[in-house]
């Protein structure tokens, strides 16, 4: 099995590795297998669209969760110039699981904070596969704080399982920190822009995710516990996992259609970690696209519009 | 009928029949000292045990009731009742949960919200039903907690909510993660009118309710050893892979860790937030604010 392939996407890794070899082969005949290998590009090509018109809510959280899928810095590093890492909380530790920092988008000074999941191993544990502890929440509100007083705009990119379920994060107040951040969040005198790019896991994912604008990305995920997580309680087994992620409704399309998101970005055939470059490009067209929407209105509209966004979550029946 | 028998007074004879007559729950058991206690002592003790103080949990009406004066009251938000807009179903259907949870508490949701006074003054208070689906936040208790906020800020007054939740309720998956995000926004309008929210954390509050308005209090308070927190024990002990030590969450750690300001027991409630209250809507009667 290709680990760069998941379940689902063996039949196109079969593909193009029958691609690969005939690539290295014989050179002898070479006209013929140029026109072989092009018939079998065309056909993993097909393959991949057919097969990514009709994910399933259970194989997007796995494309959410890919271990190649781009991360907060890879975004940034793409998107922003000049960007300028700010760490710590001014009161306890840095949290390497949310990156924070400011930098230039076009040529707008604005703040960028995010999850940061890690690569490898060391990078995993170090980044604590992107699940933040409080002082990680608490940084975040201290550069949106400092991005408010310069009226700069602030980007987040959220991907993460969810807050860490830590002794030493319980102990320092992880859901006063949570808390904290919605609250100020709902009245930061700057525009907002909330992006999910791969997992928002529930309280950890919209403690930096309350915004003017909120989009995802077309195979990212956002629900209110993982989909083994519910699973474990409602259906009392991880492994109804996929029936979990199904009932949730934790997709981009799902939540666009209940209103709870405004926007879908789109990725390239087959995922954003096939074409990072091209994820990145169409990404910054979203940003910007958003900022230049929100240009127009002053703080005071800005805050009344976020307000009623934020009121009109909900679904119930009222009786006279 | 032996020459004794006749002999005995009436009311001495031990019959079967007699002892079945004993209404059922005239005994309880107390969760912290396993003391058997008769039920109409602990009632009139507000169910705080009179031989170790353990605050047993109470339903949502009851607690208002302990906490308000009898009148005026008025019920807001009970008009509002949940719907299964996900068709949400797992081992069951979302509405039969709702059904069972309604029949069995005989609440529309799990949030009450009462206009109402304490020892004279008017306030408004709110109570989560633990016995509704877990006190779980969905769309429903949101809304009802923004209408609370809602006739605070309109008739100048304070807020005080009893959390008692286990979280989010899954059931209305990301619909009820906004929730927390939404009751949150609603309090900066309490801010923006200097109008106290005084937060009373009772056993158990956890998860969505814990990390959004529950923990946003003027002043924070909690009834002792109630379990408070972001993530279960249970989650916590299979990540750290260690058992967690005793009175981990409990009220008295969290007072400890400088996450809330105090522990008040339930019998003396009532004064207490009296006094907080009065002293922040003293200090307000003093603030001149804009004309709106």
């Amino acid at each position: 099995m290709n680990p760069n392939f998941l379940d689902f996407e063996q039949s196109i890794a079969d593909l193009e590795a029958k691609i690969e070899a005939l690539r290295f082969a014989d050179k002898n005949s070479e006209l013929n297998i140029n026109e072989e290998i092009n018939r079998l590009r065309l056909k993993s090509r097909k393959l991949t669209e057919s097969i990514f018109t009709s994910l399933t809510p259970w194989q997007i959280s796995q494309l959410a969760r890919h271990p190649q899928r781009p991360y907060t810095l890879d975004y940034i590093e793409r998107i922003f110039t000049d960007f300028q890492e700010l760490h710590g909380d001014r009161a306890f530790a840095d949290d390497p699981a949310i990156v924070a920092g400011i930098a230039r988008l076009d040529d707008r000074a604005v703040a960028v904070i995010g999850h940061q999941k890690g690569r490898d191993t060391r990078e995993k544990v170090r980044r604590n596969f992107g699940m933040p502890r409080p002082e990680g929440y608490r940084k975040a509100m201290r550069v949106m704080k400092t991005a408010e007083r310069f009226q700069m705009p602030v980007i987040t990119l959220i991907d993460t399982p969810g807050a860490y379920p830590g002794v030493g994060a319980e102990e320092r107040g992880q859901s006063e920190a949570i808390a904290r951040n919605l609250y100020t969040m709902a009245s930061l005198r700057t525009p907002i822009i909330a992006t999910v790019i791969g997992e928002g896991g529930s309280g950890g994912a919209l403690a930096i995710g309350v915004g003017d604008r909120v989009m995802m990305l077309q195979y990212s995920t956002y629900s209110v516990i993982s989909p083994e997580g519910c699973a474990s309680i409602l259906w009392k087994s991880a492994d109804k996992a996929a029936l979990a992620a199904e009932a949730m409704g934790i997709t981009a399309d799902s939540l666009l259609r209940l209103g709870l998101i405004d926007k879908i970005v789109s990725e390239p055939l087959g995922g954003a970690h096939r074409d990072v470059s091209a994820m990145a490009a169409s990404l910054r067209q979203a940003l910007l696209l958003s900022l230049e929407q929100l240009r127009g209105m002053s703080v005071e509209q800005l805050l009344a519009a976020r307000y009623a966004r934020l009121m009109q979550y909900g679904k119930f029946d009222e009786t006279r | 009928m032996s020459w004794f028998d006749k002999l005995l007074p009436p009311k001495i004879k031990s019959s079967g029949a007699g002892r079945k007559a004993v209404p059922e729950g005239l005994w309880r058991k107390c969760p912290g000292c396993n003391a058997v206690l008769y039920s109409a002592e602990i009632e009139s003790n507000m169910d705080v045990c009179p031989k170790c103080d353990h605050h047993m949990r109470i339903g949502a009406r009851r607690r208002l009731d302990l906490f308000l004066d009898k009148e005026p009251r008025t019920e807001i938000g009970a008009n509002l009742h949940p719907v299964d807009v996900l068709k949400f179903k797992d081992s069951k259907r979302y509405r039969d949960r709702l059904d069972e949870a309604q029949k069995a508490t005989g609440e529309q949701d799990a949030l009450v919200v009462i206009h109402g006074r304490l020892l004279g003054s008017p306030l408004v208070a709110a109570a989560f039903e633990f016995g509704f689906m877990g006190g779980s936040m969905g769309s429903v208790v949101g809304e009802r907690f923004v209408k609370a906020i809602d006739t605070c800020v309109e008739h100048d007054l304070p807020l005080v909510c009893f959390a008692a939740s286990g979280g989010a309720r899954m059931q209305e998956a990301l619909l009820s993660l906004m929730q927390m995000a939404k009751t949150s926004a609603a309090l900066t309008r309490m801010a923006a009118r200097a109008l106290p929210f005084v937060s009373v954390l009772t056993d158990p509050t956890m998860g969505g309710v814990s990390a959004s308005f529950a923990m946003l209090g003027d002043v924070i308070v909690a009834e002792p050893k109630a379990l408070i927190g972001f993530a279960g024990p249970r989650v916590i002990e299979q990540t750290v892979r260690e058992t967690l030590p005793a009175g981990f969450q409990r009220s008295e750690f969290l007072l400890d860790h400088g996450a809330i300001d105090m522990i008040v027991d339930r019998r003396e409630m009532r004064d207490k937030l009296l006094v907080i209250l009065s002293l922040f809507m003293d200090a307000r009667s003093q603030i001149q604010f804009p004309a709106a």
